[in-house]
């Protein structure tokens, strides 16, 4: 038998980015920040990971954040409303973050990214850290889980590319500066795109500063079996589903990781563009 | 007049099959099967039985089809087995029951594999024979995994009356029966029917169920459940650690394989998950989980699909006729040849450096070690390489469950007799226990645990064998 996963709230963040909260009683009440669920929409569906962004034990729901940038998430976005169901949700997967009282903590996110970080921060400030966020959005149309992240730190620096909101730039930008600073900062959690955490290990490995990073890469069972989300972490490889998703950022082979993030680039072009043939069939009889 | 050879069985021919995921073997017509019960000596030793790691009597069986009581066949069969379509096409049995059968000795042994098919196939088509489930004992287990191991331990202790919830963690009941071996040797069709088989008998099959995770095996046997199997198996991939194992294009066999089995990605795009099979492949190892990869690449049209395998034709380990039916569709067996180094250009794989080997002296298997010849190493292109070399116990359970003893290799540690564990309540078997074996070996480990578990629910509370 097969527990039914229905979609008890839906909110449209961007017009890519939508936020479910859905039914999965028994997942809620375990999940810890950082660790990810896998979902299947329906029976000819593939299995995509997607990190954890809250729960709530009472209501016996789970959050995410999904951004439409596939065939399957761009489905999900356009098919599956409030009432609606996904037919597969296994999870809590992954090792749950460490959180424990570092001290003063930074905690970077982009984009997307922004939204399993949120839960972290909070937990690092439950655990009597200084929460530092560094935050960075396209542009002011998009802010997801901006007013929540804020809660959930001390001080927050919000970056946009086009200035449209808060300092122009980049998130590396006031993360160099921060550590240059001076100020004593004894970890960071960078989640965001790959090339973002990329840039921020660099930076913080230059000041020798403990860093957290969360890999999303190609995954299929999400429990070790596959291997396909193997990725190099100082010399070994390891799996992000079971090992990770949390790595060293100093010791991931980034290079290696965005490679094989992009080995279906084609497959992936190919299914979004017969979906969206299919879909504007439908809507034109 | 005892025919000398086994009745033959149709196959699709290699020019359509290497084109399709369809079944390979066709079965065999009633007619046919009769004819090959004929051969049975029903010798009074039955050195098969005993070579039959469930014991089903295989004498019984064959004896009902030689005078054409199919559904008496099916029934005496059933008494053992509870998934005889798998096993009548997917249990080595060469080496299993016709390789002691006694008209083997001068002949061809009984086709006993196929007759088994035969009955699976006869009753689908058939009314399906429910095996009796005895009076509700009130108790309740908890099974760990759908896959060979568990679905029998769940099948045997259901028919003595326990409640039985089996906890799976991907999206379909089977295990390896569902990612692992392609449709080609096994239909899932099949094992959704045994599947629902069980579930008819009033197996409870949970699926999505992450136990170690969402729920630990403590959890279990505090809130529901009076004993627990654990049949979890050898889920964890090998690599081979060599360079360039990371290169895109170089697939596990787990995941090149449940990509295409499990998650049907030979229909992509209508199936969502996609595959990749360049022009070349080459596929590393010998056992039936390579063949079975070599075979999938060639038919997701790989134009050259090649084995590579360390130790020679003598030592593959696969099923003689998944061999036979390799080298029929072209797999180009690469022997006593070993990847040194995978190659790659921008990120993507080019080639396989390998070396070759020579036989040396035996090893600790009593096999005779694979030894590289200096100055032999030689370059073979491909786009895409499968690592087939086994697989290691799948972590989950093993690492969440406290006081649960295991070996150095991270397997359960549990009596072969029994299942029993170093917790008690916690029973064990399948591939978890032995490490990679085969699914009638799973099978045998979950009837054996389930007699022991259904001893251990009878004795009482905190009782001890």
């Amino acid at each position: 038998m097969r527990r039914v996963y229905r979609i008890l709230a839906k909110r449209t963040l961007s017009p890519e980015i939508r936020e479910y909260v859905i039914e999965a009683a028994a997942v809620a009440r375990v999940a810890r920040p950082g660790q990810f669920i896998v979902l299947r929409l329906h029976e000819l569906g593939e299995r995509i990971p997607l990190t954890i962004v809250d729960t709530d034990p009472d209501v016996g729901s789970v959050t995410l954040v999904v951004q439409e940038v596939g065939k399957t998430t761009r489905e999900m976005g356009d098919r599956f409303h409030e009432g609606d169901s996904v037919l597969d949700f296994a999870g809590p997967l992954g090792r749950p973050s460490e959180i424990e009282n570092y001290g003063t903590v930074v905690c970077v996110g982009g984009g997307v990214g922004i939204a399993p970080l949120y839960p972290i921060a909070r937990a690092l400030g439950q655990a009597g850290n200084t929460v530092i966020g560094i935050v960075g959005y396209r542009s002011r149309d998009v802010m997801l889980y901006h007013d929540e992240f804020a809660a959930a730190c001390d001080e927050l620096i919000v970056m946009t590319n086009d200035g449209s909101y808060g300092a122009k730039g980049f998130v590396s930008d006031p993360l160099r500066e921060l550590l240059e600073s001076g100020r004593p900062i004894a970890h960071v959690w960078a989640i965001g795109p790959a090339i973002m955490m990329k840039v921020c290990s660099e930076i913080t490995k230059e000041f020798d500063v403990p860093t957290t990073v969360s890999l999303n890469s190609v995954m299929i069972d999400g429990t070790g079996m596959c291997g396909g989300c193997r990725v190099d972490v100082g010399g070994t490889p390891q799996f992000a589903c079971v090992d990770g998703p949390e790595f060293d950022g100093h010791k991931v082979d980034f290079d290696l990781l965005i490679a094989r993030q992009g080995y279906y680039a084609e497959e992936e072009a190919c299914s979004l563009d017969r979906y969206l043939a299919t879909s504007a069939e439908k809507e034109t009889p | 007049m005892i025919r000398e050879t086994q009745v033959p069985m149709r196959e699709q021919s290699v020019a359509d099959r290497v084109r399709n995921f369809n079944e390979v073997p066709l079965g065999y017509s009633e007619d046919e099967a009769v004819s090959e019960a004929e051969r049975c000596l029903q010798c009074p030793t039955a050195p098969c039985v005993a070579g039959c790691p469930v014991g089903i009597d295989i004498p019984g069986f064959i004896e009902h089809l030689k005078n054409r009581r199919f559904g008496d066949a099916v029934a005496r069969l059933k008494e053992a087995n509870a998934l005889p379509a798998v096993c009548g096409r997917v249990c080595p049995q060469e080496s299993q029951c016709q390789g002691v059968c006694t008209l083997g000795i001068r002949f061809e042994p009984v086709a006993i594999g196929r007759l088994e098919r035969f009955c699976a196939d006869w009753e689908s088509r058939h009314e399906a024979c429910c095996p009796e489930v005895a009076a509700e004992t009130g108790k309740r287990v908890a099974v760990i995994g759908a896959g060979p191991a568990g679905l029998t331990a769940a099948g045997e202790l259901r028919r003595l009356g326990h409640a039985v919830t089996v906890f799976e963690l991907l999206h379909v009941a089977g295990g390896v029966l569902m990612y692992g071996i392609p449709e080609f040797r096994l239909p899932k069709a099949i094992v959704a029917g045994e599947i629902d088989a069980l579930c008819a008998m009033g197996v409870r099959i949970e699926v999505n169920q992450v136990i170690g995770q969402v729920r630990t095996v403590e959890d279990l046997l505090k809130d529901d459940f009076d004993a627990v199997f654990v049949g979890t198996g050898a889920g964890l991939p090998r690599f081979l650690g060599i360079p360039g194992e990371s290169l895109n294009g170089v697939y596990s066999a787990n995941e090149f394989l449940t990509r295409a089995n499990l998650m049907r990605a030979y229909r992509f795009p209508e199936f969502d998950t996609p595959i990749k099979v360049g022009r070349r492949t080459v596929t590393v190892g010998g056992g039936n989980v390579a063949m079975d990869s070599s075979r999938t690449a060639r038919r997701l049209g790989a134009e050259t699909s090649m084995i590579v395998y360390r130790r020679s034709e003598e030592e593959l380990p696969a099923r003689a006729e998944e061999v036979h039916h390799a080298k029929e569709e072209g797999i180009d067996f690469r022997l006593l040849t070993n990847p040194i180094e995978f190659l790659g250009e921008a990120g993507r794989l080019i080639g396989v450096r390998c070396i070759r080997m020579e036989l040396g002296e035996p090893d600790d298997s009593g096999r005779r070690r694979p030894v590289p010849i200096e100055g032999s190493e030689h370059d073979i292109e491909a786009e895409t390489a499968i690592i087939a070399v086994g697989n290691g116990p799948h972590p989950l359970v093993p690492q969440t469950t406290a006081g649960l003893e295991l070996t150095r290799w991270g397997n359960i540690v549990a009596d072969p007799e029994t299942g029993r564990t170093s917790l008690p309540g916690v029973f064990a078997g399948g591939d978890i226990v032995t490490g990679a074996a085969t699914v009638i070996q799973a099978m045998g480990a979950g009837k054996r645990a389930a007699s022991a578990i259904d001893r251990y629910l009878k004795a009482g509370e905190g009782a001890t064998e």
